[in-house]
């Protein structure tokens, strides 16, 4: 049994995918195959909803790492959207909002894919 | 002064990560700590299994992980044992976000996390054994009930 869930739903091209429940390196598999099934769908304009989601890990932030770059390759970006302040403090210690869009609502969210902006990682 | 102490013992597999959570949280607000010091002690505990799991077991799903909370006048401590292969923290090097995203790697950030989240972390081998200690000071706004006072 699992205490973490991804549910999909898509709105003007972009994939919503709303996450519930507790992230860490047990459930991490799943947001993985949940993004793995977007690429595989061809969908690369990716909206993290974290309205639900009430706990994160480094495992659960290792996922977004380890996609981003891919997703943004292929012209789309992944943005996150709705989390809860104790879950955005975690993305913020690591400096998540450098090079992550995340903002506090979907609506937003969905307006800066609708104008195609993204973030672009900084050259070190 | 005497310590309060609790102790559980998980096999190493993620799937208790949450067990391990709940323990270090319910026992941190029967201590009267601030939501803020519970939510960075439950972080903190996980990030030290995931990697023991990892790392010191290699991804064995069998071997013990002790995990103990000790209450101190000052400070709140969370003490993690396992009996895998030690890990060195001075030969730790915090990786580079943008490093790791370029290489598409997603791991390599706990043992930062845990450092940010903690007032201090110690390290120890003692024979078979590896130990961490999670440690948070107590400050005035975490003692509002007094540990006898709750469960």
């Amino acid at each position: 049994m699992s205490n973490f869930s991804v549910g999909f739903r898509q709105h003007n091209g972009v994939q919503i995918l709303d996450l519930h429940g507790e992230l860490d390196a047990h459930t991490a598999p799943e947001l993985e195959a949940a993004l793995q099934k977007c690429l595989q769908n061809g969908q690369y304009n990716i909206l993290i909803n974290g309205r639900d989601l009430d706990y994160i890990s480094s495992a659960g932030l290792g996922v977004f790492m380890a996609y981003v770059e891919e997703i943004r390759e292929k012209g789309g970006d992944l943005k996150i959207a709705e989390l809860k302040p104790g879950v955005y403090n975690v993305f913020d210690l690591l400096g998540f909002p450098l090079l992550f869009d995340i903002l506090p609502s979907e609506a937003e969210a969905l307006e800066r894919f609708a104008r195609g902006e993204r973030p672009m990682l900084p050259s070190s | 002064m005497s310590r309060t102490l609790y102790t559980l013992r998980i096999p190493s597999s993620t799937r208790y990560l949450q067990t391990v959570r709940r323990f270090v949280e319910r026992h941190a607000r029967a201590a009267g700590l601030s939501e803020e010091a519970i939510e960075r002690l439950k972080l903190a505990v996980d990030e030290a299994c995931t990697n023991i799991i990892k790392h010191a077991y290699k991804g064995r799903s069998d071997r013990p992980i002790d995990v103990a909370v000790l209450l101190e006048p000052d400070r709140f401590i969370v003490r993690i044992r396992d009996q895998g292969e030690s890990f060195d923290p001075t030969r730790y090097r915090a990786p580079d976000l943008r490093t790791l995203i370029r290489k598409r790697q997603g791991g390599g950030l706990g043992v930062r996390l845990i450092r940010q989240l903690m007032d201090e972390v110690t390290y120890r081998s003692r024979g078979p054994y590896n130990e961490v200690q999670l440690i948070k000071y107590l400050t005035p706004s975490d003692t509002a009930l007094p540990p006898s006072a709750s469960a």
